[in-house]
């Protein structure tokens, strides 16, 4: 009879068990190893971070009750210097507000406050409403017919009607569900607000 | 069959590998590149600024990678942004490129990866190679790339050099000293070159260190697979 | 566990032919025991296939194919997205391996008779597949936009152009457009990415299936299925590819990354063959560089297309050397019926065969050695003097296979 040319061990040898594993271990790490690039390079590269690179704006020439309007990685920001009066209307309206207190993350802890801002009368904040992504319009107007006798001044989307105070805080009973968010930003100087980062060295 | 294979393997080791020359056919000195020294390529990094990059854009490469080679972002704002932008922008040359066809007759060329296409030792013999000639529109020539259209940027260093030949013999004499001794000019042509070829492959260092591990990882999966291989064909012999 | 496992394949078996298949192409795939180093390169080429792919589709991600875009696209990938500079080596480098992969994989054809009765269709499958690596590599090669890609591009449509009658037209057909621009980039980019891989897996899919029909060839030449266990049915020479070949092709693997990471992190130019230094200057549509040659890959067929000089036969030289050029890829498509000996293996061949084919390596090598350098008159009269003995090897096979001294072909493998 002629040899057959292999004989399998119906029983795998320890040594033999070992060694798949091993194999088997190294070729998990090795395959691990090789995807780590791939998915890297999906990451923004650095021409994305450039374009997204904070924004450096010169609040010197912003007067009092005036909007600046800035972009920052695409996204509509607002810089508000707002008067005394306006700063005096922000408690007035607490009770009419779903999160006074910005007990919700959507801001940094330096403006986790009423004004939501450092410096007390600048408010910066995205111009983005947190239903669904519409700009909202800024109403400094004390009661106007369409919005009613109680509104002391805010923002007003006109998308599906959400409304905001003065702070970018979302009251009670519209359909956005969150306060507006607050960037990182801080300032340079006196008059230098960088917008999109914490750290005065990434210009 | 094992004779083809040493026949195959002897032809490809004889198999000559393109060695760099001029167009001319001038023998090429040895640029002293050492992509490692980033002392060196940061005095590079400065020249290239200040000489090269007013006509030459090197548009691929960002100023934020000077980091690769020591710096901080704050000094590569002092050192080598002069234009006003900002740390994550390209280095855009000034000029455009109409301005260099009026101007040169042929657009100054970007020299991202200009030390990848000509090569370290062909831009090191170049830089040094300029010598005063009316015969041309700038009133420059040089000995590896004859009739180029760049005039010598870097005369008030090296000095000015005039060609001397002597039947097939043709070689550079230093007529008016600059401000650097030959040494010294020689030393910062290095730097400079050193320099192109960093920013013709900014991640060179670490693609041979990533490399290093990757090899060493495989030699001992080599040794684990090549045991295994042994064990199953222990069924077979 | 493993009766969860169990019966999850029992589910999917009652669905799709999961485990029939398995044992079929993989656990009760019977192939020859004494495959040698030669054997390697099929399941590399495989493995090269899947890293082109692969690193094809991350590339395409940030690739732009538009001729004021293209180059500027590539250097950002290099630079600015990360590890882009690896995914664009891993690609580069996986090119030309592709090539070395197969063509030592087709000489190992050539050694064993790989390409003999029942093998011929998978032969010009496998020839197939060679067509589409080269036109896969031509469209390429043109991608990145820099002065190779550009000129090498030129000079292979303007052969197109010189078909009599025809040429014109078709050139303009293939290009879009009146030369060589924007339009051929894009559409040669189409060709790249989806139309030649789809073909090429297909192919791959083809060519596994008809090898494992007629079962491997072996070193020895002789058919294992002609000497079966009578009780088991399974050739007595034949051992199943898993686990063993699985296993050995690992280690097969470990050595070619070796090699391959070894060039990528190490030396990814290759002296300027794998990526060439001209290719780093962007293309300028208005200056022709000093010395255009193509990739490495294609230096045998381009010294074969230059060492035409003269008219004959109402033929100018010119379409004499596309003719030669193509001929000369065509022409391995005849071997299965060139090859009259009665033996498959050089290892029972006689010494003329054995002559025959280190002349062959030998004028391959050369050929593509001149197709680097510059036509000077020596060196063209080289390229005349081999590309005949390149010719030589299959034309004159019928006569002298047929004459060699074979030896007499073991019953059993020889180990």
């Amino acid at each position: 009879m002629m040899a057959d040319s292999f004989s399998i061990n119906e029983k795998m040898s320890g040594r033999r068990k070992f060694l798949v594993a091993a194999t088997s271990v190294a070729g998990g790490v090795a395959g691990a190893a090789i995807a780590t690039p791939f998915l890297l390079s999906m990451m923004p590269s650095e021409r994305a971070k450039a374009a997204g690179a904070p924004v450096e704006v010169d609040i010197s020439k912003l007067e009092p009750g005036m909007l600046l309007m800035v972009e920052w990685r695409g996204r509509v920001v607002w810089v508000l210097n707002r008067t005394p009066e306006m700063l005096k209307t922000l408690e007035k309206v607490e009770d009419e507000l779903a999160d006074p207190n910005s007990e919700k993350n959507q801001q940094p802890e330096y403006a986790k406050n009423r004004t939501r801002s450092i410096k007390p009368e600048i408010l910066v904040t995205e111009g983005v409403c947190t239903h669904l992504g519409c700009s909202p319009v800024f109403r400094k107007d004390i009661a106007p017919a369409d919005l009613g006798p109680d509104w002391l001044g805010g923002f007003f989307c006109p998308c599906h009607g959400s409304k905001f105070d003065l702070a970018g805080r979302v009251y009670k009973h519209v359909p956005a569900p969150t306060n507006m968010v607050v960037p990182p930003h801080v300032y340079l100087s006196e008059s230098r607000l960088l917008i999109g980062s914490e750290s005065e060295g990434s210009v | 069959m094992k004779k083809i294979t040493i026949v195959a393997i002897l032809i490809l080791c004889i198999a000559p590998f393109s060695v760099y020359a001029a167009e001319s056919g001038m023998p090429l000195e040895r640029a002293p590149v050492d992509i490692a020294d980033n002392a060196s390529l940061q005095r590079g990094a400065e020249s290239f600024v200040n000489f090269c990059l007013t006509c030459h854009g090197a548009s691929y490469m960002r100023y934020n990678r000077h980091r690769d080679i020591g710096y901080t972002n704050e000094e590569i704002l002092e050192k080598m942004v002069h234009t006003g932008q900002k740390v994550g922008d390209l280095m855009l040359s000034a000029m455009r490129k109409k301005e260099g066809e009026e101007w040169f007759g042929v657009a100054p060329p970007d020299l991202s990866v200009i030390a990848r296409s000509r090569g370290a030792d062909w831009l090191y013999t170049y830089l040094k190679a300029f010598y005063r000639d009316d015969a041309t529109g700038t009133g420059w020539n040089n000995l590896v790339f004859d009739r180029a259209a760049m005039p010598h940027v870097l005369y008030q260093l090296q000095g000015e050099q005039k060609l001397e030949v002597n039947g097939d013999q043709k070689s550079l004499i230093l007529e008016k000293p600059g401000k650097m001794t030959p040494a010294e000019f020689d030393k910062f042509v290095g730097d400079l070159v050193n320099y192109m070829v960093y920013l013709g492959e900014p991640h060179a260092n670490a693609r041979k260190e990533l490399g290093v591990k990757v090899i060493l990882f495989l030699l001992g999966m080599l040794a684990l697979s090549y045991f295994l291989k042994k064990e199953y064909w222990r069924d077979i012999h | 566990m493993s009766n969860i496992f169990n019966s999850m394949i029992e589910w999917i078996d009652k669905r799709f032919p999961l485990t029939s298949n398995w044992k079929a192409h993989l656990s009760e795939y019977y192939a020859p025991k004494n495959f040698n180093f030669w054997y390697f390169f099929g399941s590399l080429a495989l493995l090269v296939l899947v890293n082109q792919l692969i690193t094809g589709i991350f590339l395409t991600m940030n690739y732009k194919p538009d001729a004021s875009q293209a180059f500027a696209s590539v250097e950002y990938i290099m630079r600015d997205v990360d590890y882009g500079w690896l995914i664009r080596y891993m690609h580069s480098t996986g090119a030309s391996m592709f090539f070395v992969v197969v063509y030592l994989h087709m000489f190992r054809g050539m050694l064993y008779g790989s390409y003999r009765k029942p093998r011929e269709l998978l032969w010009l499958v496998g020839m197939c597949i060679f067509f589409v690596l080269m036109s896969l590599a031509f469209t390429g090669y043109i991608l990145p936009w820099g002065q190779m890609s550009y000129w090498g591009a030129q000079v292979i449509v303007s052969m197109f152009g010189a078909i009599p009658a025809i040429g014109e037209t078709l050139q303009q057909w293939l290009l879009g457009d009146f030369t060589l621009s924007d339009a051929a980039l894009n559409r040669f980019f189409a060709y790249h990415v989806v139309t030649l891989p789809l073909v090429l897996l297909v192919l791959v899919f083809v060519h596994i299936l008809a090898l494992h029909e007629t079962g491997s060839n072996n070193p020895d030449g002789i058919e294992i299925k002609e000497n079966k266990n009578p009780s088991t049915g399974i050739p007595v020479d034949g051992i199943p590819f898993h686990p063993y070949y699985t296993v050995k092709d690992i280690v097969g693997v470990v050595v070619f990354l070796i090699v391959f990471c070894g060039i990528i992190f190490f030396a990814p130019e290759m002296g300027g063959y794998f990526l060439e230094y001209n290719n780093f200057i962007p293309a300028n549509t208005l200056q022709t560089p000093d010395h255009i040659a193509p990739v490495w890959y294609f230096t045998p067929y381009y010294s074969m297309l230059r060492a035409v000089t003269v008219n004959f036969l109402g033929i100018d030289a010119k379409l004499w050397g596309v003719i030669l050029m193509a001929g000369s890829v065509v022409i391995f498509c005849f071997l299965p019926w060139l090859d009259r000996s009665p033996v498959k293996s050089v290892r029972y061949k006689g010494p003329y065969f054995k002559i025959a084919l280190t002349l062959f390596v030998i004028s391959f090598f050369v050929l593509g050695w001149l197709g680097t350098k510059s036509p000077t008159p020596l060196y063209t009269l080289l390229a005349q003097i081999f590309t005949v003995i390149y010719f030589a090897f299959f034309v004159l096979m019928p006569w002298y296979s047929k004459i060699d001294k074979t030896k007499p072909e073991p019953k059993r493998l020889q180990e």
